[in-house]
């Protein structure tokens, strides 16, 4: 869509009303996943295997299966045989099977093994401790260098796709290297070199609300479940699968989401719930607890990677290579590529190569974390170049801005850019009053630029209009961060009704078309794209409907402020005929007036955010606290900006957990150490300033009213953001992530010798 | 039409160290079997999933988009969000 | 295990339910009475999604065995609002943006409502700490941290 279609001045896009879901969720009422049950409902439980690699040599369940209390027992055999292997990504649903139910080894701590249902929540624990399984254990790696290492065990043969080249290890399952120009030539043409490796841990999206779901399988194939997903129609999908049934015989319903962050983009324990409630033909809810989240679903991928960049005198770069090592347990999909091809698209380079590895290690499989695998590569490379600039002695606003990418610059991952808004959120750092403000002794400042592409998706909404006038919209992305207020804002905005008079409801499976997962910064660009074409579309059947009552043409009829109004004076003088008095005898004038959307937009585009980090060390306890921060990044056009701002907010926060606190912390047995919210602590309200925040807008050129996906882009700078406060605070350059206290007094004691 | 496919320089092993690729196609749907049947071997990466980049804009999954001798095409690795 | 009767009184209630020894206040709210507000995000005390009062004290439900609340005057979020009338701390939070998802909600306007029955004049840092029970991943505390401080200054003025 050119850009001079694109609607810029709005009646309703941009203001700040009550979110629809507000009520429920300040009173209690709102259902999540955890809030339902059902007449004779059952209660499952999962047994997980104690060890981090170990081949099962027998279950034997007799036991349990004797127990009154007990109603069904299932293992791998409970599920299809009929999912094919194949390497890489390419065989994804077998992956995801054998991550939600052991075959023939265990793969990590907490990898499930068998489950039970049972009378009650109590019942069902205290069964699964009547099945005994004898394991052989086998040997284990979890660090992802000494995963690639010739000497490490091998999880599994034959996983390794086409991209790996020959001669590395088989836990090396895919291969990525991109870039242009010749980095070596570059690297000639600098003043100075700076190459240093890096590593981050990883860290889980920490939602609070644990994985649960309610589901009812019968002996017909016919199947109801209800989950916390951040996308039921590919928990339909892949359960339809594991279970071997049809997908359109499985209805699914999304609950409220209490937090996703990327982690509820998969399913772990809803094909385990089918399988129990098609054993004991009743209906079974599954809860994880704390515990099994943190072991049993998705972390982040952890990395070890190696970063070199040259520079003149001036600030120019002459060349970037990065090399990216990440770890996504004990199956393929580490974002090794995503990291690569992310590290450097801020900037406009001749030469750059990137190279991203995906290793398998003996931990749970990773899940997407907010952008996944940029923030990591981030870190590297923009720590790097702090680095540059402090011994070149050069501003860092200024080195960005100097090599910055902008509208036709080429990517460092190939193509072109189109509109972008990178230098302005740059440009709006420099401004900052923030940038200008003295620090105190003790304190340093960090900037750090961040990337990430944004999505489209398969999407599906429909808005059905009511006789009175008020329009309900359905929308299959579920809402986790406000999103039913922005659907009915746009729905607003085309239909010129007012926003408290569109209910807007996320649909579940059988009401709606397929919608991909609310990930990829897609719900407000897709879902809002096609909430506002099915608005359109619903207008243009109004204005049709006014066109035959006044005997003129379709086209002489078009709709303002919620008004068929006809189109020029030469179209006839009518009074403008408000929606309501169109809807009111719609029965009898043509039928029920509906608008329709469903397509896969391709239009996201790409999003920028530069922060600003202060923090202070304390050379007593190593311990950092963050005293000011800054989030600049580019929305396209803000259309709930409150909740634009709480993105914003939110991947900040979770950034400075991530760089500061969050880790996981593996012993030598190969068993997570910390596996609840108190030894794994994410940031709290005492540990945080407030988070100023900067909207962008450069509309995105493939959005009707210019939008781009918030959600993700902010958790991409804050890693290196403060790792370069810090590293500037305590005159020691910081490597590897989390900065935990014993770490920096340990950097602190290595810098005074 | 003749349209210049730029591959990511990992898949220059399955295309005998060639980076671009002309093929004779109108969509993409067409342009990735075009690739496939005059390098094989580009198969697996195709199958396992790409996002075709056609002047910036990147097509996640729409076979059914136009391309143009005039167009810069990239392909790229599928993209996966959080 | 036989179950244990248990007479008390949520949000101005009476109640009764039989519960396993085992099992924890949040766990009879939540399965016994199908007052499911309050949320298990950790189940070790750690989150404060479960947060309630017993006798006008904030607690973790999750810490606290059914069988303790017995003649206790329990307080939920359900019980915030009197009738159609929300509590400022629900109104606030909801003109503030002061939730995403929305699950750590209840807790945070438990305790927050406790804060301020106690301190209704807390400066910032007071409310981060006293908030520092209650764990939220989507908002990064600061318009929850506004909400709150906004709350107690228009209640102040009330009164």
């Amino acid at each position: 869509m050119a850009l001079d279609d694109q609607k810029s001045v709005f009646k309703f896009v941009g203001t700040r009303p009550d979110r629809p879901d507000g009520l429920d969720k300040v009173t209690g009422r709102a259902k999540f996943g955890a809030d339902v049950s059902a007449a004779g409902m059952l209660h499952g439980a999962i047994l997980r295997s104690p060890h981090a690699h170990a081949r099962i040599v027998k279950i034997d369940a007799s036991k349990a299966q004797a127990h009154p209390d007990v109603k069904a027992v299932v293992t791998r055999a409970d599920f299809s045989d009929k999912v094919p292997f194949k390497p890489g990504l390419a065989g994804e649903f077998w992956n995801v099977l054998e991550n939600v139910m052991a075959g023939d080894k265990a793969l990590y701590d907490g990898h499930a093994v068998a489950a039970v249902a049972a009378t009650s929540a109590l019942a069902a624990r205290d069964a699964l401790k009547l099945i005994e399984v004898d394991y052989e254990v086998l040997p284990h790696v979890t660090d992802v260098d000494k995963a690639m290492a010739a000497d490490a065990p091998v999880i599994r043969e034959g996983a390794a796709d086409y991209s790996v080249p020959e001669g590395l290890h088989p836990n090396v399952v895919r291969y990525h290297e991109s870039g242009h120009g010749d980095v070596e030539a570059g690297f000639g043409e600098a003043d100075l070199v700076v190459e240093d490796s890096f590593t981050t841990e990883a860290t889980h999206q920490g939602y609070i609300e644990p994985h649960a779901c309610l589901a009812q399988l019968g002996a017909d194939g016919k199947g109801e479940l209800w989950c916390t997903t951040q996308g039921h129609w590919i928990a339909q999908k892949t359960c339809a699968a594991l279970l071997g049934i049809e997908t359109a015989q499985l209805r699914v319903t999304a609950s409220e989401i209490g937090g996703g962050f990327g982690g509820k983009t998969t399913v772990f324990i809803e094909p385990v719930a089918l399988a129990l409630s098609r054993k004991a033909n009743r209906p079974v809810k599954i809860v994880m607890s704390r515990s099994e989240v943190f072991r049993a679903t998705g972390p982040t991928s952890s990395a070890s990677m190696d970063v070199k960049i040259g520079m003149k005198k001036d600030g120019s770069i002459t060349a970037a290579q990065g090399i990216f090592r990440l770890q996504g347990g004990a199956f393929p999909g580490a974002p090794g590529d995503m990291t690569a091809m992310c590290a450097f698209a801020p900037y406009n380079l001749t030469n750059v190569r990137q190279v991203g590895y995906d290793v398998m290690a003996n931990r749970p499989k990773q899940a997407a974390y907010r952008a996944p695998g940029a923030p990591m590569g981030a870190f590297a490379v923009e720590s790097v170049l702090d680095e540059l600039c402090n011994q070149l002695g050069l501003d860092p606003v200024e080195v960005r801005l100097k090599n910055a990418a902008h509208d036709g610059s080429k990517a460092s991952y190939g193509p072109t850019y189109d509109q972008i808004g990178l230098v302005k959120t740059l440009e709006e750092a420099k401004a900052h009053p923030h940038y200008a403000a003295p620090l105190k002794p003790g304190q340093g400042r960090g900037i750090s630029c961040g990337f990430w592409f944004n999505h489209g998706g398969e999407t599906s909404v429909s808005l059905a209009l009511s006789e009175d006038g008020s329009a309900q919209l359905m929308v299959g992305t579920p809402d986790i961060g406000g999103s039913r207020a922005s659907m009915a804002l746009m729905a607003a905005e085309v239909l010129g009704i007012p926003y408290e008079n569109i209910r807007v409801t996320v649909a579940d499976t059988a009401t709606l078309g397929y919608n991909d997962v609310s990930h990829g910064s897609r719900v407000t660009y897709a879902s809002g794209l096609a909430t506002i074409k099915a608005a359109r579309h619903a207008v243009e059947r109004l204005c049709a409907r006014a066109a035959a009552k006044w005997g003129i043409p379709e086209d002489a009829v078009k709709w303002e402020d919620g008004c068929a109004v006809p189109s020029g004076p030469n179209a006839g003088d009518f009074d403008p005929l408000p929606l309501a008095d169109i809807t009111a005898n719609m029965g009898a004038t043509g039928g029920p007036i509906s608008g329709h959307f469903e397509a896969t937009p391709e239009g996201a585009g790409v999003s920028f955010g530069t922060h600003i980090v202060d923090a202070e060390v304390d050379p007593e306890t190593g311990k950092t606290a963050i005293t000011r921060y800054t989030v600049i990044q580019d929305a396209g056009k803000a259309i709930h900006p409150a909740y634009v701002e709480g993105q914003y907010q939110g991947g900040a926060a979770q950034g400075i957990g991530w760089a500061l606190n969050e880790e996981y912390i593996y012993g030598e047995d190969g068993r997570l150490q910390n596996s609840i919210f108190l030894d794994y602590r994410i940031p709290v309200a005492s540990d945080l300033p407030m988070i100023d925040t900067v909207i962008v807008e450069v509309p995105n050129p493939g959005h009707p009213f210019g939008v781009r996906g918030v959600g993700e882009t902010g958790i991409v700078p804050p890693l290196a953001a403060i790792a370069n406060a810090v590293s500037n605070a305590a005159g020691v350059r910081m490597r590897d992530l989390p900065m935990s206290p014993p770490r920096i007094l340990a950097a602190l004691k290595a810098r005074d010798g | 039409m003749t349209v210049k496919v730029h591959l990511w320089s990992g898949l220059r092993t399955l295309t005998g160290g060639q980076e671009v690729v002309e093929v004779e196609a109108s969509t993409i749907g067409e342009m990735l079997r075009e690739l496939v049947r005059l390098h094989p071997a580009l198969q697996a990466p195709i199958e396992a999933g790409v996002s075709v980049s056609v002047d910036g804009r990147i097509m996640a999954s729409d076979l059914t988009a136009p391309v143009s001798a005039e167009d810069e095409i990239y392909l790229m690795q599928r993209l996966r969000g959080g | 295990m036989s179950k244990l009767h248990v007479s008390t009184t949520v949000n101005g209630d009476s109640v009764e339910f039989l519960c396993d020894p085992r099992e924890t206040l949040l766990d009879c709210l939540r399965d016994k009475l199908n007052l499911t507000g309050a949320k298990e995000g950790c189940g070790t005390g750690d989150c404060g999604a479960c947060s309630v009062t017993v006798d006008g004290r904030l607690v973790c439900s999750c810490l606290m065995l059914g069988v303790e609340a017995d003649g206790k005057d329990i307080a939920t979020v359900e019980g915030m609002a009197e009738g159609e009338e929300l509590h400022p701390l629900q109104q606030k939070f909801i003109e503030y943006a002061a939730l995403q998802c929305g699950i750590c909600t209840p807790g945070v306007l438990v305790a927050a409502k406790a804060l301020l029955e106690k301190n209704p004049d807390p400066t910032e840092e007071e409310a981060r700490y006293w908030l520092a029970g209650n764990l939220c991943r989507c908002t990064g505390y600061d318009k929850i941290i506004r909400a709150v401080m906004d709350t107690a200054a228009d209640m102040r003025e009330a009164s």
